[in-house]
């Protein structure tokens, strides 16, 4: 490590080739140095170390705000009323956001503002050297007490002591957000292939929960239907968790309008009436943009198209799999049943589904 | 007939034959007239029979191009028969109507007609066959509605394809569902019951006329309120704030790229 301290005149060493006049411009060596005001003046010198404690303890207390977001704000189930608990929910966010900032940017900055100001910043020129072992692991060891010393580390403790705090609460957060990839207990991935819906159970409004008979839909008509049996689910969680699994959209189309039917499906559909799964099976978004006239349903998020009038299957998009049909009928009372659950899951692809054929022939399971 | 064999040369026998043919044919076009008048005149609830009369001129005048003749329709437009004075409220009382050209959906424009004759049209084309009447306005009064049920309704119902907030969103192939902002209440209503383009039917027993109104409401208060963030970005949600935060977010690492190079004073 060559050091050029002599800053006033910007001399440099140059290697021979620069003497002879080898190049079209003269080099012109490095710019003067200028001392920083921490440099000449302790008392700026002072002033830079508070402002970088100040910033670690800004971190600091980033994280203690994600762990008051975490911890102390409370679920939003443990709220009976909707509405606190969506306040919760919003007050919970912005500390777990601001908290995490907080914690990141404090020592981020703090250390750039330490390696600006306090740290040495004479400009330096690093030769290149052949290796020689010994000689060689002497100097690292040099380098390193250099560093050491130069960063002030143990002139200043309280640099030290706030910036090993900060860095050591800063990796929690991670640690406490990633313990639910933790999938060593049962996650009950079979749940994922039975829905609420079965034989007799009665198509609903959605959210009303009244019962619908045929000649409430008119040619054209798309209503947003959810299993009778729904409102049986106790706990707003586990209800709306079998919602988003069963939920499904009604239609009644023109006679005239079905093309091809899948064979075995004749009886799934009632005078024109057709009920499939709002679930997209390329990720998930519900699919309930209903163009009646095209007859098509078109999933919002990757543009994925489904044909109602041939049993949902995919005309454009990246789903690999028609829309699941929910095969319906009416009762003795004249409203719409269904008369089994979907014969497939729901929804995307995962690993325990087992495969499906292209042609709506779906494995028994 | 020697008479009339005689007086055929009379200098006003041409003058006699000239009026009989016409009084011949005027009755004629009188008589069929009547009988197309006697084909109008099951008038329906809430319209005058000189209502009807005056929607099929302008039927005929401004319609019938694409509608046909008697809104038979035809290649380039559907038949009318049964669709109900709602649907030309909506269409025609929104500008849709008349279309400016064929293309994926009819543009909301200026209206061409205005209420009077909006009315006349609408009596014509209820005579024509039962369909959606045009609401009560016990059913357009948002101070009736609950905007908090509305909005339920609204985001089971609508938001999928008009957007959360009823900025609305595209469809395949260029359609989209419009924006509702500023839709004068008896539109959304009638858009409901009636389906129009590609929307589909929402007719009273699946959203009866209280629910409606509830969702009018929704939609009125969230005109009036404004966006509780201040920016509403135009209401487009991940997109345009995506773009806002990347345009940001860019200029901030630019920012500490300047201030990490920078030297200290």
């Amino acid at each position: 490590m060559a050091e050029h301290g002599n800053g006033d005149t910007g001399a440099v060493v140059t290697t021979g080739e620069g003497e002879s006049g080898g190049y079209a411009i003269d080099n012109p060596g490095l710019p003067p140095h200028r001392p920083r005001l921490a440099d000449v003046d302790e008392k700026y010198a002072k002033r830079s170390e508070r402002q970088v404690s100040v910033l670690f303890f800004i971190s600091i207390i980033g994280t203690v705000l994600f762990f008051i977001g975490y911890f102390a704000v409370g679920r939003m189930d443990s709220f009976d009323d909707y509405f606190e608990g969506m306040s919760a929910l919003r007050v919970q966010n912005t500390l777990l956001g601001v908290g995490s900032a907080l914690a990141m940017l404090g020592i981020g900055l703090g250390v750039v503002h330490w390696a600006k100001t306090l740290m040495p910043d004479h400009e330096v020129i690093e030769d290149r050297k052949p290796l020689r072992t010994e000689a060689h692991r002497q100097e690292a060891e040099q380098i390193v007490t250099e560093v050491i010393d130069e960063t002030q580390i143990k002139r200043r403790p309280l640099l030290r002591n706030t910036l090993i705090a900060a860095a050591l609460l800063a990796p929690l957060p991670a640690l406490v957000l990633f313990r639910d990839l933790d999938r060593s207990e049962d996650f009950g991935v079979e749940r994922m292939r039975h829905t609420l819906w079965g034989e007799g159970v009665r198509l609903v409004r959605d959210p009303v929960g009244t019962p619908i008979r045929a000649s409430d839909l008119t040619i054209g008509s798309a209503m947003h239907v959810i299993p009778e049996t729904l409102r049986e689910i106790p706990g707003h969680g586990a209800r709306l968790s079998e919602k988003a699994k069963s939920v499904v959209l009604l239609m009644r189309l023109h006679p005239d309008d079905f093309g091809d039917q899948i064979p075995g499906r004749e009886d799934w559909t009632h005078e024109g009436i057709i009920a499939c799964s709002k679930v997209c099976t390329h990720v998930g978004c519900p699919v309930a943009l209903y163009e009646r006239h095209t007859h098509h349903l078109l999933c919002p998020c990757h543009q994925s198209t489904f044909d109602a009038a041939e049993n949902f299957k995919v005309v454009f998009g990246p789903a690999g799999r028609p829309l699941p049909q929910l095969p319906i009928s009416v009762d003795e009372e004249g409203f719409l049943i269904a008369t089994s659950d979907f014969t497939e899951p729901v929804g995307p692809t995962y690993w325990e589904r087992g495969h499906t054929d292209p042609e709506g022939d779906y494995p028994k399971s | 007939m020697k008479a009339l064999s005689q007086k055929r040369r009379h200098p006003f026998a041409f003058v006699a034959l000239l009026l009989l043919g016409l009084l011949l044919t005027g009755g004629l076009y009188a008589a069929a007239t009547t009988v197309n008048q006697a084909q109008a005149s099951n008038v329906p609830d809430g319209y005058s029979a000189d209502q009807v009369d005056e929607g099929e001129r302008l039927f005929v005048a401004n319609c019938a191009t694409c509608h046909g003749m008697n809104a038979e329709g035809t290649d380039a437009g559907p038949s009318l028969v049964g669709v109900g004075a709602a649907s030309v409220e909506f269409q025609v009382g929104t500008g849709r109507m008349p279309m400016q050209m064929q293309g994926p959906q009819a543009q909301q424009k200026p209206p061409q007609f205005n209420d009077e004759q909006t009315t006349q049209l609408a009596a014509y084309v209820a005579s024509l066959g039962a369909g959606p009447a045009v609401p009560d306005d016990e059913w357009l009064d948002v101070d009736q509605g609950d905007p908090a049920r509305g909005g339920e309704l609204f985001r089971i119902n609508c938001a999928m394809c008009h957007n959360a907030a009823g900025a609305g969103g595209a469809l395949t192939e260029g359609k989209y569902a419009p924006s509702l902002h500023g839709v004068e209440a008896v539109h959304i209503y009638t858009a409901m019951t009636t389906g129009p383009q590609n929307m589909p039917v929402f007719n009273d027993a699946n959203i009866p006329p209280e629910d409606k109104r509830d969702i009018i409401a929704f939609l009125k208060t969230y005109e009036q309120q404004g966006s509780p963030g201040g920016f509403s970005l135009g209401y487009l949600g991940p997109v345009s704030e995506g773009l806002l935060i990347w345009t940001l977010g860019l200029a901030l690492l630019i920012g500490s790229m300047v201030w990490l190079t920078s030297r200290s004073s």
